[in-house]
């Protein structure tokens, strides 16, 4: 049972084992994987439901998502076969892994798999708290120890041995604990999505536009939630935005020319990171995950395996760390350094690399790029396979991304 | 100063991230602005929708 305050209702306590400020994919789990080991946890959500407002185009490969969970139709729109790749020139190629017997990917209905994720946790022992916002870390000789709560009006003093930031994008948490967490704005892909509906869409294939015109240093996406609807979005280099050329007017450009009868019934907008992740992720009794810790895709954007990868991985160096009675930085360090070198941490270095390549490519570039990929078989869908063999394809790229062969 | 067009602002907490001075915050739906701010103009840049504006004194 729950403790009950004097008040008679169900009360925050003033200790727990862990502390997770954020609800989303990588908080959930953090919370989910400690607390089924059997420590006391409490989750905090700033806002007044999980999963909304989303901020996401909802899109994940499908070994990575079932590395976590079963999938379920309940939070599953679609079940993707194909990609699209068009260029600047129009010229479009076809990306067909399912031929091949290879897997492609998922699009998630955000809203219900996040109260999925978050109703796990609960399931497993964690206490969850909604519009209810850490206003401050609780600092005891420049150590984290726990964060101050504020819930209709009411200020709570939570300590915990561990605290697992996890407030996305935004990441103030750690910021306040003394970690510096800026983006620098030009490797912020600042992004705005429509979910519409009436559209003429191939259902089982997700669309991806690329081009200084249509989302300089970004792309346009479109993918598709069943029924003739899809999200359709856009994410450009916050480099290139300014008054009269943001997100929003680039999409809606593309919008007007390319879906002039869709119908729209959702506005969804944000920011993705794509610089690298933050230089140290543990600070003594604190763990960064997922967006908080800057671990998105540099390339795709993608980050909701990597949340939930970091958040798995952060709930299970916390159930250490507390058997060995050590808290401190050194003792949280396998979390940072095991996330580096997993398959994942890998991809985010050698994805950078080639993000910076890729976002001072002109036009004419990126289409004889495209052209050139078309010509390929691809039977994996993977920048990697891509890179691949776009090097052997195309020898006179070489010479320009030669200084990325070392990571392939 | 800089000034936020609330019928405009998504609260989607793009500005918070690059705010260099730590000094905007998102309270649920309600982004606020410390003192901490030098009017730099990063966020007015990068929001994805207009709603941030440096207006000159």
């Amino acid at each position: 049972m729950p403790t009950r305050s004097s008040g008679g209702y169900q009360g925050m306590k003033r200790q727990y084992d862990m502390l997770v400020v954020g609800g989303g994919p990588g908080g959930a789990f953090a919370a989910k994987t400690a607390a089924e080991k059997g420590l006391s946890v409490c989750l905090v959500e700033k806002r007044p439901a999980i999963g909304v407002p989303v901020r996401c185009a909802e899109g994940i490969g499908k070994e990575l998502l079932t590395d976590f969970l079963p999938p379920d139709p309940k939070w599953i729109c679609t079940d993707i076969e194909r990609a699209e790749l068009v260029a600047p020139d129009g010229f479009s190629m076809l990306l067909e892994p399912s031929k091949a017997g290879n897997e492609v990917g998922y699009i998630l209905d955000r809203k219900v798999f996040d109260r999925e994720l978050v109703w796990k946790a609960a399931e497993a022992g964690t206490e969850t708290y909604v519009k209810a916002r850490a206003t401050a870390p609780i600092m005891r000789d420049g150590a984290v120890g726990g964060a101050v709560i504020e819930q209709h009006g009411k200020k709570y003093e939570v300590n915990a041995d561990i605290v697992i930031a996890a407030d996305g994008i935004e990441s103030k948490f750690a910021r306040w604990a003394g970690i510096d967490t800026t983006v620098p704005y030009k490797e912020l892909e600042t992004c705005a999505q429509y979910l519409m509906t009436g559209l003429p869409i191939d259902s089982k294939k997700t669309t991806f536009y690329l081009g200084n015109e249509i989302a300089p240093a970004g792309y346009l996406w479109v993918f598709p939630k069943g029924d003739g609807t899809a999200n359709v979005g856009i994410g450009i280099g916050g480099g290139k935005s300014g008054d009269g050329h943001r997100a929003k007017d680039y999409l809606d450009r593309f919008i007007a020319q390319k879906f002039p009868n869709g119908k729209t019934i959702e506005l969804i907008i944000g920011g993705v990171s794509v610089c690298k992740p933050l230089a140290s992720t543990v600070a003594d009794n604190m763990m960064i995950v997922g967006d908080a810790a800057r671990i998105s895709d540099p390339i795709t954007g993608g980050g909701i395996y990597n949340a939930m990868y970091t958040g798995r991985l952060a709930g299970q160096t916390a159930v250490a760390a507390l058997e060995a009675g050590d808290t401190s930085r050194d003792a949280l360090m396998p979390y940072d350094t095991t996330w580096r070198a997993s398959k994942m941490g890998k991809a985010i270095e050698r994805n950078y690399a080639i993000k910076e390549v890729f976002i001072n490519l002109n036009d004419e570039k990126l289409n004889s790029i495209i052209h050139s990929i078309s010509k390929i078989n691809l039977e994996h869908f993977s920048t990697l396979m891509l890179l691949k063999e776009l090097m052997k394809a195309n020898p006179s790229l070489l010479l320009e991304l030669r200084h990325l062969r070392s990571l392939l | 100063m800089l000034s936020i067009r609330r019928d405009i602002c998504g609260y989607c907490g793009a500005c918070v991230s690059v705010c260099p001075e730590g000094a905007l915050e998102l309270i649920d739906a309600y982004l606020t602005i410390e003192d901490a701010c030098i009017n730099c103009g990063i966020c007015e840049k990068i929001c994805p929708l207009g709603a941030l504006e440096v207006i000159k004194e």
